[in-house]
């Protein structure tokens, strides 16, 4: 299959992109390109022009700063696989990078991309969420700062102007008692998820003193499980605590019936593994085990 | 539309040609280059058959334009055995029979390619993880795994 006919260009830095967009109305930034490049082959997109950011080198950084984690937007999932940073301190993060489409899809693939094509199916979207992370815009009128919390609007829609790129993905530095885990159910490997929930809490002594929980492909948007996050904060993890928590999150996500499973099907499974989620993450904080 | 003039290194030789910016890599490759070892399998980005090494990364080549390997190095499957003589990864599918049609084998062959590289001894499991964007329907993939094992063991020896 072809994709339609477009302008290509490959700037060397951001301003030059931004530049570019600000010509091109209804220009598309490519970088890994494994959504988008499906997408123009079945010509579900068929944007005039393509932007390649792939040639900007100061967007693709792993580092801490300023008490968090900073990731340039070029990151593949590959460069968050094989860090030591992201193994020894962000657990949810390597989690995810790991079940991200298939080994091929991550070598190229961008956690800015992830997070720009807003398709509640990816994986980032509840990761980041769950992380309470921030996104870095860029545009003409300069940069700016977005709350994950705000970030995705709709099916397939971001915060992002047309006319803006999204530069970095800041996550907080987890802190003491703090730890986090993603669990995907996925038919095969790189297959979009029947349910995926991504989890981040801190906990003091057996206490659950703060929990976010990110949910993937049960809604036409990415979301946060605020009813069950709610109900387990400031509780001991008991079984019953779990049980509640997991059936709020079931009644609240938005499930679309399809090969995967019917709706009531993928409601338990968010409850099943939502539960062996923060199980993991609260296994993982240190000197609990 | 446009047209780029594009030069890469394909199998140790500096090529330049023109390409529109929408030709697939692996159109390039097939059908302006006419290396037709790398296989169209899905065109969906699912089955790897087109996996060849850019920049030395295995890639489907089906998910990247060809004006974006401008100044790349590009190997394909062409450039695995020398001199006429089967690389061990190709004695491997030879001799544990990790082929049956034949259709994956190039983006098979590819992706072990590149994961021995990383990763010369790797374990049963590390090899499944690895080949699990290559879907093969013939094998059930354990003969694929074997030959794999066996092209790991016959370059340990050459070591």
């Amino acid at each position: 299959m072809i994709p339609a006919q477009f302008d290509y260009h490959a700037p060397r830095s951001l301003d030059e992109a931004i530049a570019l967009l600000r010509q091109h109305e209804g220009a598309k930034v490519l970088a890994g390109g494994q959504s988008l490049i499906p997408a123009m082959r079945f010509r579900l997109a068929q944007p005039e022009v393509l932007i390649d950011i792939n040639g900007i080198a100061q967007l693709d950084y792993i580092k801490e700063r300023g008490g968090h984690l900073a990731l340039g937007a070029l990151t593949r999932e590959t460069a968050l696989e094989e860090s030591p940073l992201i193994a020894e301190r962000y657990a949810l993060l390597l989690d995810t990078a790991k079940v991200v489409a298939d080994p091929l899809v991550r070598q190229r693939a961008t956690v800015g991309g992830n997070l720009a094509h807003a398709d509640p199916a990816n994986d980032h979207p509840a990761t980041m969420l769950a992380y309470g992370a921030q996104v870095v815009a860029r545009g003409p009128a300069g940069e700016r700062v977005i709350e994950i919390d705000n970030f995705f609007t709709g099916l397939f829609e971001s915060a992002l102007g047309p006319q803006e790129i999204l530069t970095e993905i800041r996550i907080p530095a987890p802190g003491p008692g703090s730890a986090g885990a993603y669990l995907k159910i996925e038919r095969k490997v790189g297959d979009y998820a029947v349910t995926g929930v991504a989890v981040q809490l801190t906990l003091t002594g057996n206490i659950c003193k703060s929990i976010r929980i990110g949910l993937t492909n049960v809604n036409p948007t990415p979301m946060r499980a605020l009813e069950a996050e709610a109900r387990l904060t400031g509780q001991a993890l008991t079984d019953d605590a779990l049980e509640a928590a997991g059936r709020l999150a079931a009644s609240a996500c938005s499930p679309s019936a399809d090969l995967r499973g019917s709706e009531e099907y993928k409601r338990d499974l968010t409850r099943v593994v939502m539960k062996r989620a923060v199980r993991l993450a609260q296994s993982r904080v240190k000197g609990t085990n | 539309m446009s047209l780029h003039e594009i030069s890469l290194t394909v199998n140790g030789a500096v090529v330049t040609k023109q390409v529109e910016a929408r030709t697939l890599l692996v159109h390039f490759i097939r059908e302006n280059l006419e290396l037709t070892g790398t296989h169209i399998g899905c065109d969906t980005t699912s089955c790897g058959a087109c996996t060849v090494l850019l920049n030395g990364k295995p890639t489907k080549s089906c998910t990247v334009f060809a004006v974006q390997a401008n100044q790349a190095t590009l190997e394909t499957v062409e450039s695995v055995a020398e001199g006429g003589k089967l690389h061990p990864i190709q004695q491997g599918f030879w001799e544990k029979h990790g082929l049956q049609c034949g259709f994956c084998t190039p983006g098979m062959i590819m992706t072990t390619k590149s994961l021995l590289q990383k990763n010369p001894r790797p374990t049963e499991a590390e090899i499944r993880e690895g080949i699990s964007g290559n879907i093969c329907r013939c094998t059930g993939y354990n003969k694929i795994v074997e030959a794999v094992q066996y092209a790991a063991d016959k370059l340990g020896e050459a070591r």
